[in-house]
């Protein structure tokens, strides 16, 4: 029987030669990530599962990320918790604060933890990332977390999937971030429950692999299971220079069974942002009237790469960020801080009167560093813009590409550098 | 398996943030997570809810982040059931995980008013609404997952193995 690559992934991990669309089966995981704020709920029921040790040392990644460096005694605690957990089982991957720690999803593919063909679940939703890797990998709960540390597999549903051709290569100051609105946009918050976005055609040769970390993942914003990246020479080359294991490479088969196919011209695309209150809720930078705005952030999983720093960097340069303005920026893990320092980016950040932070997920999820007032309007580089995701539930977030960010940190107002 | 109670209501893409915003997720205590449920549109159901009520949502519900803590709150709330016309995935496999009792039913989530009196039973997914007396029916769930329920989550049936 014909495989999407998602499907041949499972149907590995479970021993199996075939698996098909809706069938329930156990698997095998190569990794199991959680952080502060997950983490401390999988370790409370990991007793239950009757085991003492965890599957594998080496396979659990543990990442303070969200609440720290630690917000308050609360979210101390639980990082205290998830310290000494990890010290107790010792466990490998555990990263602390300052010490090549970063945000989880930017910090894994850096640090060669996962690898073409893995199968990996976090309890994070936006785990989705490493699809850009070749890899499977999904957002999962706490218990499915402890399920993962005791025994080293649990149960998934094997989704079907919808194909995305993407053709052609983007302009300049269009990126990935675009490509993943566009599509939201096009499917719906939901347009991809419970199935794959495999991602394939000439263009995502045109993509680089940051590029394709930030589509991968807000795959969960369509509510993908997956979305996943065929592996090419750029994806192998990045595994290499990364010290990840030896890819294992799966193809979707030719005759596989998508339940729709779209197709993206990626020439065609224009800077892209979601208005409050849902990531569907795009418009293209041309459709847009003047929007003051009174925040701009940028990091986080989804785009706080040193390739988005340095789109940044390149559209502030020389450039002043008005006062009624704050910009946050947050390189997401100690190494692409230090190299986005050496690079000589974050003096043009904090020349053009932007506060850089040490990597945190914080402003994301409304944790702390950059929370919004009643009525404020923030243009971000994140992946969410729910009511009250970042702050009072009267507040807006429009979520946009690094370079759109950066222009509207300078202009006041939502804005797109020219790309002539 | 029965549930009977009256029904909390609401629409379409309710996601795990205004479940249970992030500001409280600095504690993995069920009942604190409890006291802040769905707070954020709907500032009295925390409050209000009884032991035993049902909530009743549109599409994608449980939408957003992997955080357990969503599906953990309304449980340790009192909500015996929610029916939605669709679940987000990972809030669908958390319900199942900790055996919060979730049924997709979107005729029943369109047509049921907030406050109607509604029995469920979960072994046959018939659902009547006591106020309108209209019935409807969902779909029953797979045999494993009805395995994994009846164990009381996923930890108890792993262990089962």
């Amino acid at each position: 029987m014909a495989m999407t690559m998602t499907q041949k992934i499972l149907a590995a991990h479970a021993g199996k030669t075939e698996v098909h669309a809706g069938e329930l089966i156990m698997a095998k995981l190569d990794l199991v990530l959680g952080n502060d704020i997950t983490t401390p709920v999988a370790i409370g029921e990991f007793p239950k599962f009757g085991r003492e040790t965890v599957f594998h040392k080496d396979k659990i990644a543990l990442v303070p990320d969200h609440f720290t460096p630690n917000k308050d005694i609360k979210a101390a605690t639980q990082c205290k918790c998830m310290r000494e957990f990890a010290r107790a089982h010792e466990i490998k991957n555990y990263f602390e604060v300052g010490h090549d720690c970063g945000v989880e999803h930017a910090l894994l593919p850096e640090k060669g933890l996962v690898t073409a063909g893995d199968l990996v679940i976090g309890a994070d939703s936006h785990t989705c990332t490493y699809g850009a890797l070749g890899a499977f990998s999904t957002g999962i709960g706490s218990t499915d977390m402890a399920s993962g540390m005791a025994m080293g597999q649990t149960w998934f549903k094997v989704p079907s999937a919808i194909k995305v051709v993407l053709k052609g290569a983007p302009k300049k100051y269009v990126g990935g971030k675009d490509v993943i609105l566009h599509l939201i946009g096009k499917i719906g918050v939901d347009g991809a429950r419970y199935e794959s976005l495999e991602f394939t055609g000439d263009g995502v040769a045109a993509l680089s692999m940051d590029d394709r970390f930030t589509i991968a993942n807000m795959a969960i914003e369509a509510g993908a299971k997956n979305g996943i990246f065929p592996v090419d020479d750029k994806c192998r080359e990045y595994l290499k220079a990364h010290g990840a294991k030896e890819p294992v490479v799966y193809a979707a088969d030719e005759d596989a069974e998508y339940r729709k196919t779209i197709e993206i011209d990626l020439a065609s695309l224009k800077p892209t942002v979601a208005f409050p209150h849902l990531p569907e809720n795009t418009h293209t930078i041309d459709e847009i009237d003047e929007i003051k705005i009174d925040q701009v952030v940028i990091g986080s999983c989804t785009n706080g790469r040193i390739s988005d720093l340095a789109i940044a960097a390149e559209v502030m340069k020389g450039k002043k960020v008005p006062e009624s303005v704050r910009c946050i920026v947050i390189p997401a893990t100690q190494k692409i801080w230090l190299e986005a320092m050496e690079k000589g980016y974050l003096k043009i950040f904090a020349e053009a009167g932007c506060v850089v932070s040490t990597p945190t997920c914080g402003p994301c999820l409304g944790g702390y560093m950059g929370i919004l007032a009643k009525g404020e309007k923030a243009v971000t580089t994140t992946n969410r813009n729910f009511v009250g995701r970042m702050g009072h539930v009267e507040s807006e977030i429009y979520l946009a590409s690094p370079a759109v960010a950066a222009e509207s940190a300078i202009q006041g107002r939502i804005a797109a550098p020219s790309d002539k | 398996m029965l549930a009977k109670g009256k029904t909390w209501k609401y629409g379409d893409n309710v996601d795990t943030d205004v479940i249970i915003p992030a500001r409280y997720l600095n504690t993995p205590d069920a009942k604190e997570l409890a006291k802040h449920c769905m707070e954020d549109i709907d500032t009295s159901f925390a409050s209000k809810v009884q032991e035993g009520e049902i909530m009743i949502a549109g599409k994608n519900f449980g939408c957003g982040s992997s955080r357990e803590h969503a599906p953990l709150a309304i449980k340790t709330c009192g909500i015996a059931c929610v029916i939605a016309a669709s679940f987000a995935r990972i809030f669908y496999r958390n319900a199942l995980n900790i055996a919060l009792p979730i049924l997709e039913c979107p005729e029943a989530a369109e047509a049921i008013k907030a406050g109607d009196e509604v029995e469920v039973d979960f072994d046959t997914g018939k659902i009547i609404d006591k106020t309108s007396g209209a019935t409807f029916e969902a779909e029953p769930f797979p045999p494993f997952m009805q395995d994994l329920i009846k164990a009381g989550g996923l930890a108890s049936y792993m262990k089962g193995l």
